[in-house]
């Protein structure tokens, strides 16, 4: 079983639900990345999406793309991410890990390469924000075939035969994008998503995990309530921009606890 | 026609294709089954032709450029004048047709990217002309290039965003442009400038282009007694290009040649193209392409002398007709470009914009080295009136 599956069984024993903080790989520097990760976990995050930065964020707001400008600054490369994730396995063997980010990097190191690389770091899925699945086929192939999750978005105006086929390639969890916008915007609607839920339930069996917007733990713990799975990016990201030094692990670990106590309480 | 790229997924070869977030897919089919609808209906094919009849004022002239030919010593160059066309540049022929589209889709709001400021441009006054909001992004350091350009679009009631992301070029305006879309997708219709994008992008704005083709086609036999040996156009995107190039594509005898821009040169890599220079594939805007990248796969920053061709990518019909053959493609350097653009103002009286320059450099490269019973046609796609600040600042010049 799957790192993914395990921990989603796990909650789902426990009538809890997941919580995805995301930050991306290298910021505000290479170092701190680990040790942010296992911050992450002692904190409470079940599944952390680990952001790949891009020169040409173009789904992301500006407080996400910020955070890859100052990860490229340092040369963060996805090669550099690996490492960063091989570093982070060898004390956490039970974290599930997702590679969060564009196509084009991985294009550039091959898919092959890319996905033995990633089962040996032990990534556990992979989210290509501007690959769908009608471009993914050979791709994602090389990916499950290392034992990779790929994971899907979806959004509000995702219509039920995409849902369908979406579904069908999906592994690991599916992530629903809860606005129409780019990460971080503010303008997430709680009956809209309550309203999607039914529908893409009856399609989907997989975990469905809800993100982009969420920006307070009363929001989180709404969401928590009508999902398997809350994803935080934009707001643990703003919080690591606005610390100074040493204060980026205690000021991300201090809220993703908060989110945590939300979510529990959904 | 014989020739019937791309397929039903918008795919060129292995380029092309869609490329985008899944909150973007929606809009994308919408879109997809409007053009596929409305490109045959009768009456939106007339309503574009008289626009482009009336407002736009096509058919743009072929002119023979003798003194410049003479001079060269060679090769008969003619040039399709789209700089004569409303706004200056080919651009208008796609605005047109977008915003027709969008006022049948019901979209009161459109938004555009722009380098140079002329697609800007074109945007703003097919939006004053049909009643549409307009929102253009635009890269900082154009803003500051293109000034004049800025307050067109601000006469014809646009907004003008300068983008700060990045490299503040065309590329960022095209990220924020995408990110506008994504956040208003119910009311907007995203008007893309370029032969690039996710499908149907490169399609649909080919097909509003090859307009020029179409008429060079039945223009050149009467002005010059038969077809081009050669076919120059620039290409950043490859708009202007594609469009002088489509109804040429299934006549072999026609070479059919883009100009990109070398910047400082190939060997600099400082220079905006990916196809001269070989490029890698890779995947940025929706499509699959020829891409300056690094060896991790990020988009490097270009450049070139001429806003409009300063731009990593290339659409992807490009990349196609490079891999099979059917088009060459060569860089011009800014300096070489810089040069023509004087020859044209001083032997003919046009102030060629430096992206055409571009074509007209390889022109002037090329027509002396052949027969004086040669013919060569250059799609001088826009009039350089925008560049004026430029070329004067590079002669030390304050306007």
């Amino acid at each position: 079983m799957s790192r993914i599956q395990t921990t989603f069984e796990k909650l789902k024993l426990h009538h809890r639900k997941a919580l995805i903080p995301f930050i991306t790989a290298g910021d505000p520097a290479p170092a701190i990345t680990v040790p942010l990760l296992h911050a992450l976990v002692e904190a409470g995050a079940d599944v952390i999406e680990l952001g790949v930065p891009f020169s040409d964020p173009m789904a992301d707001g500006p407080t996400i793309q910020r955070a890859s400008e100052r990860a490229l600054k340092h040369g963060v490369s996805l090669h550099d991410v690996l490492g960063m994730v091989a570093q982070f396995r060898k004390t956490d063997s039970a974290t599930p890990l997702v590679l969060m980010g564009y196509g084009n990097p991985i294009e550039a190191m091959g898919w092959e390469r890319f996905a033995r690389h990633c089962a040996e770091a032990g990534v556990d899925g992979v989210l290509t924000v501007d690959f769908p699945p009608e471009e993914s086929h050979e791709a994602f192939g090389h990916l499950q075939r290392h034992g990779i999750d790929p994971i899907f978005l979806l959004a509000p105006t995702t219509r039920d035969e995409r849902i369908a086929s979406i579904a069908k390639q999906a592994r690991g969890y599916v992530y629903y994008v809860s606005l129409k916008g780019v990460t971080g915007a503010g303008n997430l609607d709680l009956s809209e998503i309550e309203r999607k839920m039914p529908q893409l339930r009856k399609h989907i069996s997989l975990p469905i995990g809800v993100g982009f917007g969420i920006r307070d733990a009363a929001t989180a713990q709404a969401v928590a309530k009508l999902c398997d799975g809350v994803v935080v990016g934009s707001r643990i990201v703003q919080e690591i921009e606005n610390a100074t030094g040493q204060n980026v692990i205690a000021n991300a670990g201090k809220l993703v606890g908060e989110l945590r106590l939300a979510v529990d309480q959904a | 026609m014989t020739y019937n790229y791309p397929d039903s997924s918008g795919h060129f070869g292995p380029y092309g294709g869609i490329y985008v977030a899944e909150t973007l897919m929606g809009a994308l089919e919408e879109l997809r089954a409007a053009y596929e609808h409305y490109r045959n209906d009768p009456e939106f094919v007339a309503e574009f032709a008289y626009e482009l009849k009336h407002f736009v004022g096509r058919p743009s002239p072929v002119y023979h450029a003798k003194r410049w030919s003479e001079h060269l010593g060679g090769a008969q160059i003619f040039l399709k004048r789209e700089d004569l066309n409303h706004t200056g540049a080919h651009k208008v022929n796609n605005t047109v047709g977008q915003a027709l589209l969008a006022k049948r889709m019901g979209k009161p709001r459109v938004i555009a990217e722009t380098g140079a400021g002329q697609h800007g441009v074109a945007t703003a006054t097919v939006a004053a002309r049909y009643g549409m909001e307009c929102v253009v992004y635009m890269g900082a350091e154009d803003v500051q290039r293109q000034s004049p350009n800025v307050f067109r679009m601000k006469l014809l009631g646009a907004t003008v965003v300068p983008v700060e992301s990045g490299s503040k070029t065309l590329k960022d305006a095209l990220n924020e442009a995408m990110r506008d879309w994504v956040t208003n997708i119910e009311n907007t219709f995203y008007i893309i400038g370029t032969v690039a994008g996710p499908h149907p992008y490169p399609v649909m704005v080919r097909d509003f282009n090859s307009i020029v083709s179409r008429e060079a086609v039945a223009q050149m036999p009467e002005i010059a007694g038969r077809q081009p040996d050669a076919i120059i156009a620039c290409v950043g995107g490859g708009s202007n290009a594609m469009g002088v190039f489509y109804h040429y594509l299934d006549m072999p005898g026609v070479r059919l040649i883009g100009v990109e821009a070398g910047g400082h040169g190939i060997g600099s890599g400082s220079h905006a193209a990916p196809l001269t220079a070989n490029a890698k594939v890779g995947v940025l805007h929706g499509n699959k392409t020829y891409l300056m990248q690094d060896e991790n796969g990020q988009i490097i920053e270009t450049h070139s002398i001429s806003a409009g061709l300063d731009y990593p990518g290339v659409g992807p019909e490009h990349a196609w007709l490079k891999d099979s053959g059917r088009a060459e493609y060569v860089a011009i350097n800014d300096d070489e470009a810089l040069a023509a653009f004087h020859n044209l103002c001083r032997f003919e009286g046009i102030i060629p914009a430096l992206e055409s320059s571009h074509a007209l450099a390889h022109a002037a490269k090329i027509a002396p080295r052949m027969g004086k019973d040669k013919v060569l046609l250059v799609n001088l796609s826009g009039r350089g009136d925008k560049d004026i600040n430029t070329v004067a600042r590079l002669k030390g010049i304050t306007l």
